[in-house]
């Protein structure tokens, strides 16, 4: 669900034991196909700034209907927030609006470093640079936000976010703006109610443009790019100076550098932005439209937010699905002191939170039962949920069920950023299907 | 090429290895200290086998040399080893030698007097009297004489629901880096669900079907081994843990359920150890193990 534009995909997922008979499991998605995708829809809006959340819900029902889908049917659901709409306070009302709806597993995930991956993913942007060694700079350009992410031989190495889109003008059918979006501030002066000329619109535009060439670093012009880099994201650009980029593009946008559309198509700025990006520097060198344009976040999403845990893993007693899990994280000095650090650690969490611990390369059992003790100690009450980069978690979840009747989570082998947020499916196998999202709504947005 | 020449190639190798391509699933191995060699004229030269080889790409002019490296980060195998008319180069040879020598070492090598005692566990020793009659005698490496079958018969609980052995196998080597963590894992794992387990049992000179004769006298439900692999030019601390139902002597291969690759670079010995306790605790739930237990859900 993005600033403009609401969609929804099904897809089914494969999962499968990649290693031989003769070793520890090794379960792997193996295969992601898409089933059925919604039409693109308006996302729809109460006002300017709100969701509605009833009629997002019949939306929702409608497609489910159409696809032939019952809730039943349906086992992992993600809704993405994306865009504009995210920051508008909208999380809890659509998580509302669409509980109960994806199955047991309902999730309200944004944040542009997600976005911009998942696009990046859907567009086709990625399996291109794995194919070609290329580097890309992607960006998937929407209604709000242009979300940038730098693939270098296949692997996302950074993801940026901008505000530029398609809709921060909105006109109707007369030419009459009816909205101006509050990041313009500065770069547009004419009020809502007021009829720009063209000229005006492509004045903008072309600024827009400008900001993308130097968020590619093709153009130097700091004062614009800080203007419109999104608060809070990584600086721009992306790439290292002299660094040899192919460009790629997806979101609505992407259609309008493909072709032209009447000015007035979408009661927008999206064909002038594409008119402009198309004779900017962006499209003078190696440039390339996603194999998906507008549909790339949703065929992202779709595809790629749901992983699995490792196959050697614990649980005992606990509940799933879990949602929101607030990632702490635990270095590897603190590791090695966790009465000293995870107290105050955990004393600033409100909410369910999932200690991220290291773990330790190649341990003997003695270090898994020292290291259990001490988060036994540290953590004296309530549910272990606990998550290890290497490859132990069996090891530690039995550790720790031998000293203690509490409920047990155990897993390993995800990868937990600072500042994430996790959810853990049922069982697929001897794995868990695991969802790592950044959340950039408030956290009372959260419930 | 002389002396010189290799060691100022080995040294300038080391010197400008890249870090390993990120995102790779590939676990490197934590590097020993290091081991200087006097050469004849009294300089050291660098150890070729501290050199990992998945970092280790000699073709020259490649194409496309990061993404060669990207593949061979996911595989010890040795790729990208360039060549010198229709050989190997220097450094590929010598390094392949050294791997397999080291590989041949650990097969002679013997696991020290002292192991079973310090860890408490009941020694025995099959019907080799040599680890060459070890290697050209699988035999004599299944079965045990009198003196040593009363050993186990004094010393072992009789029916334990899971006998855990440990034999030196091809690897001592592999015994000494995982078989105690692997054993604690597991012995905690079958605590944890109420499982009885005997003594363990040390096996000096040990094939596989040592563990039906101890099935044999001690009437065991499942025997559990852990035994050294066969070294490979990978890696020469591979351990794997058969686990036989109801061992007896002549029980089918087909029988057995294997898990191997238990190193630190493959799964660790921890991890394995707990992930075999539940794999006892199925085995013993449904009555058998090896390809009968063949696609049932491993807890």
């Amino acid at each position: 669900m993005g600033t403009t534009s609401t969609q929804m995909i099904v897809s089914r997922l494969r999962v499968e034991n990649r290693a031989s008979e003769f070793a520890v499991p090794e379960m792997v998605i193996a295969d992601r196909k898409i089933v059925y995708e919604s039409p693109v829809h308006f996302t729809p809006l109460r006002s300017e700034t709100l969701v509605d959340g009833d009629a997002l819900r019949e939306l929702v029902l409608a497609e489910y209907r159409s696809a032939g889908l019952t809730r039943e049917t349906v086992d992992t659901g993600a809704i993405i927030v994306t865009g504009e709409t995210s920051r508008k306070e909208n999380a809890r009302q659509v998580t509302q609006a669409l509980s109960g709806l994806a199955g047991d597993f309902v999730v309200a995930t944004a944040g542009p470093d997600l976005e911009s991956e998942l696009a990046a993913r859907g567009s086709g942007a990625v399996e291109y640079s794995a194919r070609t060694g290329k580097t890309i700079l992607h960006m998937d350009i929407g209604g709000g936000t242009a979300n940038l992410c730098l693939i270098r031989a296949g692997e996302i190495a950074a993801t940026g976010c901008m505000n530029a889109g398609g809709r921060l003008l909105k006109l109707d059918g007369q030419g009459t703006l009816t909205y101006v979006s509050p990041v313009l501030r500065g770069l547009w002066s004419l009020p809502v109610g007021s009829h720009p000329a063209q000229a005006e619109i492509d004045a903008l535009c072309a600024r827009l443009a400008r900001a993308l060439e130097a968020a590619a670093g093709l153009t130097k012009d700091d004062e614009l790019l800080q203007r419109l880099t999104t608060a809070g994201t990584r600086p721009l650009p992306l790439n290292a100076p002299g660094e040899d980029i192919t460009v790629s593009f997806s979101g609505g946008v992407a259609d309008c550098i493909g072709r032209d559309f009447p000015e007035n198509a979408f009661g927008d700025i999206g064909p002038a932005l594409g008119r402009a990006i198309r004779q900017s520097a962006l499209c003078r060198g190696d440039y390339r439209l996603g194999a998906q344009t507008i549909r790339a976040t949703v065929i992202g999403a779709g595809c790629h937010t749901t992983a699995l845990s490792g196959s050697t893993v614990f649980c005992r007693d606990v509940a799933l699905p879990l949602q929101n899990l607030s990632v702490v994280p635990v270095s590897a000095r603190e590791q090695e002191a966790l009465s000293r650090y995870l107290p105050e650690k955990l004393r600033a969490q409100e909410d369910k939170a999932i200690l991220a611990l290291p773990g330790f390369a190649a341990p003997g059992y003695a270090q898994i039962q020292t290291l259990a003790r001490d988060i036994l100690d540290a953590v004296p009450t309530g549910p272990l949920l606990l998550c290890l980069e290497e490859d132990q978690a069996k090891a530690l979840g039995q550790a720790l069920a031998c000293r203690t009747d509490r409920p047990i989570l155990c897993l390993d082998r995800v990868r937990l950023p600072r500042g994430s947020y996790l959810d853990v499916g049922k069982q697929a196998g001897p794995a868990y299907p695991v969802v790592v999202k950044t959340l950039v709504f408030g956290k009372e947005a959260q419930q | 090429m002389n002396k010189q020449e290799l060691a100022a190639l080995v040294a300038d190798i080391l010197k400008t290895m890249e870090p390993p391509v990120k995102g790779s699933d590939y676990r490197p191995a934590v590097p020993g200290p290091a081991q200087k060699e006097t050469a004849e004229d009294g300089s050291f030269v660098p150890d070729i086998t501290r050199l990992d080889l998945r970092k280790l790409y000699l073709t020259e002019d490649p194409a496309e040399g990061p993404r060669y490296l990207a593949m061979k980060a996911k595989t010890p195998a040795r790729l990208g080893c360039g060549k010198a008319g229709a050989r190997y180069k220097t450094l590929t040879m010598l390094r392949f030698r050294a791997d397999h020598a080291a590989a041949q070492d650990t097969v002679f090598s013997q696991v020290p007097e002292d192991y079973a005692e310090k860890h408490g566990f009941v020694a025995v020793q099959t019907r080799c009297k040599s680890k060459d009659q070890y290697l050209t005698r699988p035999d004599l490496g299944r079965c045990f004489d009198e003196k040593n079958l009363e050993i186990l018969g004094r010393e072992l609980p009789k029916n334990p629901q899971v006998q855990l052995v440990i034999g030196d196998g091809l690897s001592s080597a592999a015994i000494l880096a995982n078989a105690a963590d692997c054993l604690a894992a597991i012995q905690e794992g079958l605590k944890l669900r109420h499982i009885a387990y005997g003594k363990t049992v040390f096996v000096r000179y040990c094939r596989v079907g040592a563990g039906d004769a101890i099935g044999d006298v001690t009437g065991a439900k499942v025997v559990c081994m852990l035994v050294g692999e066969r070294p490979g030019l990978v890696t020469d601390k591979s351990m794997s843990a058969y686990i036989t139902y109801e061992a007896r002597a002549g029980v089918l291969e087909s029988r057995r359920t294997v898990v191997s690759n238990i190193h630190a670079q493959g799964t660790p010995a921890v991890e394995a150890g707990a992930h075999i306790a539940g794999l006892l605790e199925t085995i013993l739930k449904k009555g058998v193990s090896g390809v009968a237990l063949y696609g049932e859900a491993v807890g």
